[in-house]
């Protein structure tokens, strides 16, 4: 008899264990049902193209596209990547081959440390440091607060998270590898070069591709330095560099300043941009999946 | 063979040996240049690799740093104590922030700890057993599994607006701008780290634990219950004080479902106040920066704080599974 109990007891708490193990999915599931729910009256009153590709936001007007909120979006994360990757992959490498251990033993915690700073706190440093420099630009209409900033600040926010993962990518090279190339008279740099970034390339591109996915889905630092004025993100006047100094407005940012306050086809306009945002990130991030997966392959 | 021919025999070789030095010295002259070369090459890339290396360092360390610095001109206990203001004031402190932020820790990591470590002990102690089989089992593991990697990619404002919609909102549940509401969508958040992390310290248990205790006839939930997770604890514990520096530093969520109150909550259906939610208001509506960087400060400090108990952990992880 107690020995049944017992077994009994191991089964129940099995189907526990599986419910629990079940519930990040039934969330992806809640999620989807919820925001598409909430977004398809938009969708299917404003229209799919009209919302897509719809450059003015007038909630007043019941105007409602967002595609200055996704070029928006793609300007700020393709800055970021520009500014960022040089850096994080050449700090990558550094602690990776070049670092002694000393050195290594101390950044890693310290970039690992960096990763978890709140995103309010960088948002604050782009406001009172980097609004103010970017200002000093003579060029009219230039408020500080735009593209430039905000690529800057997301970049120092993507730094630690592809540094890390491509520093992992770069260690899980064979060490074979490293050692062929060495007894065959190359030197370190162009074992580095020829052998060790060829043979770590899909982990590196799955790094840079996270990174993307972070910076597409950041928030609260953005809307803190990026301006938010629903515009094209187009220059300011004749020289195509002035795009940088454009204040925009970002998909994410679209959604956290105006969910509290919206109503009725808004609001409904704002979970339609919680859907596109799903969306698009979902896609970057089963690719950087793909790219991952194929290399386990390889190996 | 006469002494002549030996002499020529000898002199044909010396010489062929002196033409083959020759050549070789000429072909070591230009190795040597090449070397050189290459090793000039090295030192300047090197070089540029310690440049961007320590610049990364630099910048990341700067932006503390300055929060650091800047905030600790304000910060005095009174400012810790304090209750603020509220509105569009900057007076006051942070004194209710803090306790909120506690709040929503202990809510949060209480909702998401018992589900991200059941789940975990289902994926690895009972799901491994099914690799390479099929069926509805089987099936619905690796669907578990795409949920917790799908999960670990949603970015937090997601979260937030399906919160806002299931929680906060009438046509929801609706709780309202609570911590309840925030807490409940927070967990969501963070229950990917607290799975990942448990997994990773289950499977680091060795699997000659499990074999004794089954082979002393434990059942398997005895078995993970008295061997397994003890042994894998100081391994969920760093996962779990992980997540809670998520969601010390987590705002967007928040930023949605809390409502943004300075009132301290007196249940949970009340709306609140976090640290970094305050942060966000001092310094975008109130635009009081020197107030902004305390609480930035009082931020940083806590996570590293939080990292510093992390590494404490991690490395009697370690020592403890050597040791054994």
């Amino acid at each position: 008899m107690m020995r049944n109990m017992k077994y009994i007891v191991d089964r129940g708490i099995r189907v526990v264990l599986l419910i629990s193990a079940l519930a990040s999915i039934c969330i992806v599931f809640l999620i989807l049902l919820f925001t598409v729910r909430e977004g398809l009256p938009a969708f299917q009153e404003i229209g799919l193209t009209d919302f897509l590709l719809g450059d003015v936001w007038r909630p007043g007007a019941e105007q409602y596209g967002i595609l200055a909120m996704i070029l928006g979006s793609i300007c700020v994360t393709v800055g970021a990547i520009i500014l960022g990757v040089p850096f994080a992959l050449g700090g990558a490498v550094f602690l990776a081959e070049v670092a002694p251990t000393w050195v290594r033993s101390l950044v890693r915690p310290a970039v690992e440390l960096l990763a978890g700073i709140p995103s309010v706190v960088y948002g604050l440093f782009g406001m009172v440091v980097l609004v103010p420099l970017v200002r000093q630009i003579p060029v009219p209409g230039n408020a500080g607060f735009g593209l430039l900033a905000a690529s800057i600040v997301l970049a120092v926010m993507v730094l630690p998270t592809i540094t890390s993962i491509a520093e992992d990518a770069i260690r899980a090279v064979p060490r074979e590898y490293k050692e062929g190339s060495l007894a065959l008279g190359a030197t370190h740099w162009q074992t580095i070069v020829g052998v060790i970034l060829p043979a770590a390339r899909s982990g590196i591109i799955a790094a840079v591709i996270l990174g993307v996915g972070r910076a597409l889905g950041e928030t609260m630092a953005m809307i803190m330095v990026i301006g938010n004025s629903v515009v094209m993100p187009k220059p300011l006047n004749d020289n195509p560099l002035t795009i940088a100094l454009r204040a925009v407005r970002t998909l994410t940012g679209n959604i956290a300043v105006e969910i509290r306050y919206a109503t009725g086809l808004q609001e409904n306009a704002i979970f339609a941009t919680g859907v596109v945002l799903f969306v698009l990130i979902m896609l970057v991030n089963s690719t950087a999946r793909l790219v991952m997966r194929e290399r386990i392959k390889k190996t | 063979m006469s002494p002549d021919t030996m002499a020529v025999q000898k002199k044909t070789l010396l010489a062929a040996e002196e033409s083959s030095t020759v050549k070789q010295r000429t072909i070591t002259r230009r190795q040597r240049a090449n070397i050189a070369r290459r090793h000039l090459v090295e030192k300047v890339a090197f070089g540029f690799l310690w440049l961007t290396g320590l610049i990364a360092i630099a910048v990341l360390l700067i932006v503390a740093a300055y929060v650091i610095v800047q905030g600790a001109k304000v910060i005095n206990l009174d400012f810790l104590i304090t209750r603020p203001r509220g509105g569009l004031s900057a007076e006051g402190g942070i004194s209710t922030t803090i306790l909120t932020t506690l709040y929503v820790v202990l809510l949060t990591v209480g909702i998401a700890t018992p589900l991200g470590v059941f789940a975990a002990i289902y994926l690895v102690e009972y799901a491994g057993e099914m690799q390479g089989r099929t069926g509805l089992l089987p099936r619905l593991v690796s669907v578990a599994r795409f949920g917790v990697e799908t999960l670990a990619g949603v970015p937090s404002i997601i979260f937030g607006l399906f919160g806002y919609a299931i929680f906060v909102s009438a046509k929801g549940l609706g709780f309202g701008f609570s911590l309840l509401s925030g807490s409940l969508a927070c967990a969501c958040l963070i229950l990917p780290v607290i799975i990942r992390a448990s997994e990773e310290a289950l499977r680091a248990v060795p699997r000659s634990y499990r074999e004794g205790s089954l082979a002393l006839g434990a059942t398997q939930w005895q078995t993970v219950w008295g061997v397994v997770l003890p042994a894998a604890a100081p391994g969920i514990i760093t996962g779990i004080v992980l997540s809670v520096g998520r969601v010390v530093s987590e705002t967007a969520v928040f930023y949605v479902t809390l409502g943004g109150t300075h009132h301290l909550p007196t249940s949970v259906m009340q709306g609140g106040r976090t640290m970094a939610m305050h942060l966000y208001y001092l310094a975008t509506e109130t635009r009081a920066f020197d107030k902004a960087m305390g609480t930035g400060a009082v931020l940083v400090v806590t996570i590293v704080l939080i990292n510093l108990m992390i590494n404490y952990v991690s490395r009697r992880v370690t020592a403890g599974l050597n040791g054994r």
